[in-house]
């Protein structure tokens, strides 16, 4: 029984990789068709690895954005990932060296494995065996990606404009639930702001709006 | 552009770091809230950033039948590869059609 618990944890992990992975190459893609380098864009991949973050700072340079509201918008879409690591931190132990790395890993979809397991063993290979999956499939998918939109070019012809905002909707859609007039009020400010802005602040005025007590759960 | 990448790398690695480093009464369910919301709220101002703006103008483009065909094919359960699959061929195909 405890040897397929392992076993289904093994492949949960797996399969999450190379889902995630998938998408990866969309990433990949636009962050090419965004201007970015194809060093610029794989230094995302490796080094802030954390999809929502990721496609932010993309995006706002893709619209003309400077490089601070870029940062910014990527540092805030981050701030859910210290709740992973608060609710990890007792799974992975108290070893210095290994919760510097667990940080880095430390995502939407390694958190998400390692909570659906029941015992603590299970939560802890969860947590390493998704994360490492993700890394790598991200990364490599990421690379194909950014070599791939760098050959075809265009934005539009292509329309991985059309994707990026698929892709944003997608990471949008599952947080939705009891949420939905906070997710209102926050595309309703970016709206507005838009026209009287600089590029990349209408995101960081709807961040801005999370703070005030209304709306979305409780 | 790579100094940009690396330092807003730092900043999204500080929040994972942070969270191992803090103990855990300092922990609330409010401020866990918040994170959530700010996600929430950051995510749809991209949706929208994403969708409809261009420079300081908002359009209707070609970009907002992929975030209608997205939309109904995220209703549908439809995998999210397929879904960012769809948002592009939609806005490639309706500008193929002169759109």
């Amino acid at each position: 029984m405890k040897a397929n618990m392992t076993k289904q944890v093994i492949s949960t992990s797996v399969s999450v990789g190379i889902a995630t992975g998938l998408y990866g190459v969309s990433f990949g893609a636009i962050g090419a068709a965004a201007g970015l380098s194809v060093p610029a864009v794989m230094l995302l991949s490796l080094l802030m690895f954390s999809g929502a973050s990721q496609f932010a700072f993309v995006g706002v340079i893709a619209a003309g954005g400077a490089p601070i509201t870029a940062i910014s918008s990527a540092w805030l879409l981050g701030v859910r990932n210290s709740f992973y690591a608060i609710r990890l931190s007792p799974v992975i132990g108290p070893r210095g060296l290994w919760r510097l790395l667990a940080a880095q890993l430390t995502i939407d979809e390694s958190n998400a494995v390692s909570a659906a397991q029941e015992q603590p063993k299970d939560q802890k290979l969860g947590f390493w065996l998704t994360g490492v999956a993700v890394f790598i499939f991200w990364n490599f998918a990421t690379f194909l990606g950014a070599i791939g939109g760098n050959l075809l070019g265009s934005v539009e012809t292509w329309g991985l404009d059309g994707a990026a905002a698929a892709a944003f909707l997608g990471l949008l859609w599952p947080r939705l639930r009891g949420s939905i007039w906070l997710a209102a009020a926050g595309a309703t400010v970016a709206l507005v702001a838009i026209p009287f802005t600089p590029a990349g602040v209408p995101v960081l005025l709807a961040a801005a709006i999370a703070l005030l007590p209304f709306g979305g759960k409780k | 552009m790579i100094s940009s990448v690396i330092f807003a790398s730092i900043a999204v690695y500080s929040w994972k770091l942070l969270g191992y480093l803090i103990p855990a009464r300092y922990i609330t369910a409010s401020r866990q809230q918040l994170a959530e919301r700010i996600t929430v709220s950051l995510l749809a101002a991209l949706v929208v950033l994403q969708g409809f703006a261009f420079q300081n103008s908002i359009v209707l483009d070609a970009r907002a039948a992929s975030l209608a065909v997205a939309a109904a094919l995220l209703a549908l359960r439809v995998p999210y590869i397929l879904v960012v699959l769809a948002g592009a061929f939609t806005a490639a195909g309706l500008r193929a059609l002169g759109f």
